[in-house]
């Protein structure tokens, strides 16, 4: 189980080799990456920086880590998330999870990103040819990360 | 008390974090935000539309009716966007 705050990438393929090397009971890994888009509200974006609030935001995506093996029989679980700035095409966030069984694995992912897009303190910030503007929290990501309050 | 703002939150007010003495009278998360809007004009623009406020105190999510003393480190920003 990790998860980490980091400016610099993260290999993906070494992220799913380091979750499955040895572990013959895991019968599936859900990998979900997010990547900056060079496009938003009908604008170009050129760059996108990340802020976030050190020391809280390791807290909160643990607590959101430890939720997820909680509900799930989890084998591992991993977030790696960027903060800085980056440009389009880049890797902003690796969820990834493994379970005995898909639904398990597929499930968590699912719910780890929609509670990162509503819990964890990060905020976007991207360059458009307006000049830079924050990105809004959208009332859809509230939605998504509700349904998981029901009983899984 | 340690404040921290984020986001366009910070950018409004022009500091990242500031260092206040907390009036005997502010208790709780809602009181505080009222106080913060005295102390410039880019605190009261800043902070002038609380639902979009959130607040964290010693780095949790917390409501508005949250208590708050001297030794705590709080944090407003806007809804987050990370992901």
């Amino acid at each position: 189980m990790t998860v980490k705050v980091q400016s610099e990438d993260f290999d993906v393929g070494a992220e799913l080799a380091a979750m499955t090397g040895g572990k013959t009971g895991i019968g599936g890994v859900t990998l979900f990456v997010g990547l900056v888009r060079d496009m938003a509200g009908g604008e170009s974006v050129s760059a996108m920086t990340l802020e976030h609030y050190p020391g809280m935001t390791e807290r909160q995506l643990e607590a959101i880590e430890a939720e997820a093996r909680e509900r799930w029989p989890l084998d591992d679980a991993r977030i790696i998330h960027r903060y800085g700035r980056l440009e389009p095409g880049d890797r902003i966030v690796l969820v990834a999870t493994a379970s005995a069984h898909r639904e398990a694995a597929f499930e968590s992912c699912h719910f780890l990103i929609d509670w990162l897009k509503t819990k964890a303190p990060f905020w976007k910030m991207e360059a458009t040819p307006e000049g830079e503007r924050w990105v809004e929290a959208k009332e859809s990501d509230d939605t998504a990360a509700a349904r998981w309050t029901k009983p899984a | 008390m340690k404040i921290l703002y984020f986001a366009w939150l910070r950018t409004k007010i022009g500091v990242a974090t500031e260092t206040v003495d907390l009036p005997a009278e502010v208790r709780d998360v809602g009181a505080l935000v009222e106080w913060l809007k005295t102390r410039s004009p880019k605190h009261a623009d800043a902070l002038a539309n609380s639902t979009v406020v959130k607040v964290a105190v010693n780095q949790e999510h917390v409501p508005y009716d949250y208590p708050v003393g001297p030794g705590d480190e709080v944090a407003l920003f806007p809804p987050v966007t990370g992901g």
